[in-house]
């Protein structure tokens, strides 16, 4: 294992993701990108399935990349960095080329969870050396918040709305993480960017192992959860301090908890800065703290405090 | 040069050892399945240095063909029908991005029904694709055109579909003269291609085209095709005197003199030519004209070909429900439209689905034909060998 | 507000094969005018901890000679995530333009 970030003289300073993309103001998956590309550095190659940060970033004639980049489809980010990771290492084998580049693929929950699982379990299953990125918004953002199914039970969107007959989105997320370490891949994790060095010692990690490796990022949107644009930072922290987003990491499919909650705050707190969970009510909470328990005792977290 | 008894899929196999590529990413279908089987063969036991990625879908087949090439390997993939189809969104991307992909599309009909067995439905579906599309009508003819597909997608940077009839081609023996592999490395040498990904330019490929730009980049593509034209030519030329081939755009057969003639596209046209060659001997003044370059369509060529004809049928082996004409014909006629003389146009559909287009088929549709020629009108489509 | 886009360029001139050739061609894109509010930082209690640059969005902090962090105002939208994660409150957005 290479380089580990423990302080901000650790991390480089170089800016991978250049400024005036068209991201929304305190989109925290801008920050994600940031953090992920000072921990793989400039020899890298992202591919980047159709999305938020596809979009965003690539408005011909302007790219805020920095380091090689490609778009293909929305569903095939992982078949794509198959490739390239295949072609790289035939033409290094075959002395046709020297370049040895890490590839991150980067997809939406909707390009990992629903329409890419396929690609993503078939790479894994492959054993193709790259990083999956899944940077999870919980919802199609980018098509103006739709439910996907990583989209957290009760939360409204525009196709799982609260009404007389519906609490929102029915069923709780899929467990990416889980199917992921079916696979039998050498590492997972789930990361977020409100803890930039645990995120980066993961994507490094991640990296820097022979095969596939998932890393799920938590990142919080001001437009489609509905908080002040300024607190997208401070919700990732409470989504971990609750319970709700543990940090862990899965080396050859043994868990450890990378960042510890003593006392965990309720799900409430989380909760309540959120407009698509305002119309959430006393059933519903009950439902989602008890995610939060059965969660936190499976990774062996905290109580609520009192 | 060695001849060998081989199977066109077996044929396509050995280019694709010959031609040293770098990654091979496939799925199964029949009828191409032995392509790749026998390409697997060949990497599990070092004849082929090349990395071979089994991938989940079709879609993925291409996916990863897309990222390998823009990294600048050499890639191959092979398909049919409803793999094809899956494949669809990204053959429009392949051409878009400048990929040079080579792959065989074996022929088979699309669903529903399901069907197995050949017609051209799957590559006519893709038509609009920005793919050149090549055809090859023997085992030999698929060898060849696959080593010389090579040659074009990476000169013209764009990707090559090499058409061939599913079980009539793929799987039929025949003899098969093989270049010699030295020859076929000198011809399409093993070197590095430009990597678009790599850290030394940090291009960014496959960006959003806004409503300002995107007709400008779809454009680009179409220029490249149509300047493919010239340079599929060229490459043409050059391969049938290396190694002493016939290959051109279209091909005529017994057209000198002849008053009336039918197109054919792929197998069918070794049998088109027996029975036109016996017409012949009786006296019929008739042809064959068969499309070996279908994209970039040899407009210009057929134009010359058909000079001087009274009557053209035109076979097609898959159909444009609802349309005006069934694919094939639809080319022709747009290609023919503009000229002051020009022969009757007679449209016939057969060999769907697999079913055999027989010599009392070709005869039937020959006499038709000439019927248009005479009497100056044609008539309706003719769906031949359907049961009412 | 100044654009790139202004100039659009004929099929002859963009580069082949739906690609941008210039990395990080985002920087001639004119984001500022999205904002509300701008971050104003008070380089007295300014502790260098990095906190405002790790967390930004938009690489629009920048560190600067003496050390410490401002931010680049051609590039911030204003989003006020530095001003929330400050832990010495060295931040404050303040509301510009006409009143």
């Amino acid at each position: 294992m290479s380089t580990v970030y423990r302080t901000l003289k650790d991390v480089p300073k170089e800016e991978l993701l250049a400024p005036g993309h068209r991201l929304c103001a305190g989109c925290t998956v801008g920050t994600a990108v940031r953090q992920i590309l000072k921990a793989s550095g400039p020899n890298t190659v992202v591919v980047s399935a159709t999305g938020c940060l596809e979009v965003s970033t690539s408005y011909f004639p302007q790219s805020a990349w920095r380091v090689p980049w490609t778009h293909v489809a929305f569903e095939n980010a992982a078949s794509v960095a198959s490739g390239i990771e295949h072609a790289m290492r035939a033409l290094n084998r075959k002395k046709k080329s020297d370049e040895k580049v890490n590839v991150i693929a980067l997809g939406g929950d909707g390009g990992t969870f629903d329409i890419g699982l396929q690609a993503l379990s078939g790479a894994m299953e492959r054993g193709d050396d790259f990083v999956y990125v899944c940077y999870d918004n919980e919802a199609y953002m980018n098509t103006g918040i739709q439910r996907s199914s990583a989209t957290p039970y009760a939360a409204a969107t525009t196709t799982s709305p609260p009404g007389k007959l519906s609490v929102g989105q029915s069923t709780q997320k899929k467990d990416i993480m889980g199917i992921a370490v079916a696979h039998g891949i050498p590492y997972a994790a789930t990361a977020s960017p409100s803890y930039p060095f645990d995120l980066m010692n993961k994507i490094r990690k991640a990296i820097d192992v022979d095969g596939p490796a998932l890393v799920h990022v938590l990142t919080p949107c001001p437009t489609g959860w509905r908080f002040d644009v300024s607190s997208g930072i401070d919700l990732g922290k409470l989504a971990v301090l609750s319970g709700l987003w543990p940090l862990y990491e899965v080396v050859d499919g043994k868990t450890r908890l990378t960042v510890q909650v003593l006392k965990r705050y309720p799900v409430t707190k989380y909760l309540e800065l959120q407009g698509r969970f305002k119309h959430v009510k006393g059933e519903s909470i009950e439902k989602i703290q008890r995610i939060a328990d059965v969660m936190s005792e499976k990774f062996g977290l905290g109580p609520v405090r009192q | 040069m060695k001849r060998l008894s081989m199977s066109g899929n077996y044929a396509v196999a050995y280019a694709v050892k010959m031609a040293d590529v770098d990654v091979v990413s496939a799925y199964p279908i029949t009828p191409q399945t032995t392509i790749v089987e026998r390409i697997s063969d060949f990497v599990a036991n070092g004849d082929l240095d090349a990395d071979y990625v089994n991938v989940e879908s079709e879609h993925s087949a291409m996916s990863a063909c897309i990222g390998a090439a823009m990294t600048g390997a050499r890639v191959f993939t092979a398909t049919s029908s409803q793999g094809l189809a899956y494949m669809h969104e990204l053959l429009l991307m392949a051409s878009g991005l400048r990929t040079p992909i080579v792959m065989a599309n074996v022929n088979r009909a699309l669903s529903a029904p399901l069907n197995i067995w050949n017609d051209h439905g799957d590559a006519m579906a893709e038509r609009d694709s920005g793919w050149i599309q090549l055809w090859a009508s023997s085992a030999q003819e698929a060898f060849d055109t696959t080593i010389k597909a090579f040659k074009i997608a990476e000169d013209v940077r764009l990707p090559v579909m090499v058409n061939f009839d599913g079980f009539i081609v793929s799987h039929t023996y025949e003899p098969v003269m093989l270049i010699d592999e030295g020859d076929v490395k000198n011809y399409i040498p093993s070197k590095p291609m430009a990597n678009r990904l790599s850290p030394k330019t940090a291009y960014s490929v496959g960006v959003v085209g806004p409503p300002e730009y995107y007709y400008e980049m779809k454009y680009q593509a179409i220029d490249a095709i149509e300047r493919s034209r010239q340079r599929i030519r060229e490459i043409d030329a050059d391969f049938n005197k290396r190694f002493d081939k016939y290959y051109t755009d279209v091909d005529t057969f017994n057209l000198e003199g002849a008053e009336y003639a039918l197109i054919t596209m792929g197998a069918m046209t070794g049998s088109a030519r027996v029975v036109a060659g016996e017409l012949r001997k009786l006296g019929e003044k008739v042809g064959i004209i068969s499309i070996r370059t279908y994209r970039p369509f040899p407009s210009d060529k057929l134009i010359e070909a058909v000079a001087g004809l009274k009557g053209l049928g035109i076979m097609d082996r898959a159909t444009t429900p609802g349309g005006p004409s069934n694919p094939l014909f639809a080319d022709v006629a747009a290609c023919l439209y503009g000229e002051k003389e020009r022969p009757v146009l007679q449209s016939f559909v057969a060999g769907i689905g697999g079913r055999d287009i027989t010599a009392e088929n070709f005869r039937s549709m020959l006499r038709a034909t000439k019927e248009a020629a005479v009497s100056g009108r044609a008539a309706p489509c003719m769906y031949v060998g359907l049961r009412e | 507000m100044k654009c790139a886009r202004t100039v659009l360029k004929g099929w002859k001139d963009i580069p082949e094969g739906v690609t941008i050739t210039e990395p990080g061609s985002s920087v001639q894109f004119d984001v500022s005018a999205w904002r509300t509010h701008k971050p104003v930082v008070d380089k007295a209690k300014c502790t260098k901890c990095g906190m405002c640059w790790l967390f930004c969005p938009e690489s629009a902090i920048e560190i600067k000679e003496d050390g410490k962090y401002d931010a680049n105002l051609t590039f911030c939208k204003g989003c006020g995530i530095c001003d929330k994660v400050c832990a010495v409150k060295a931040i404050t957005m303040v509301k510009e333009g006409k009143n």
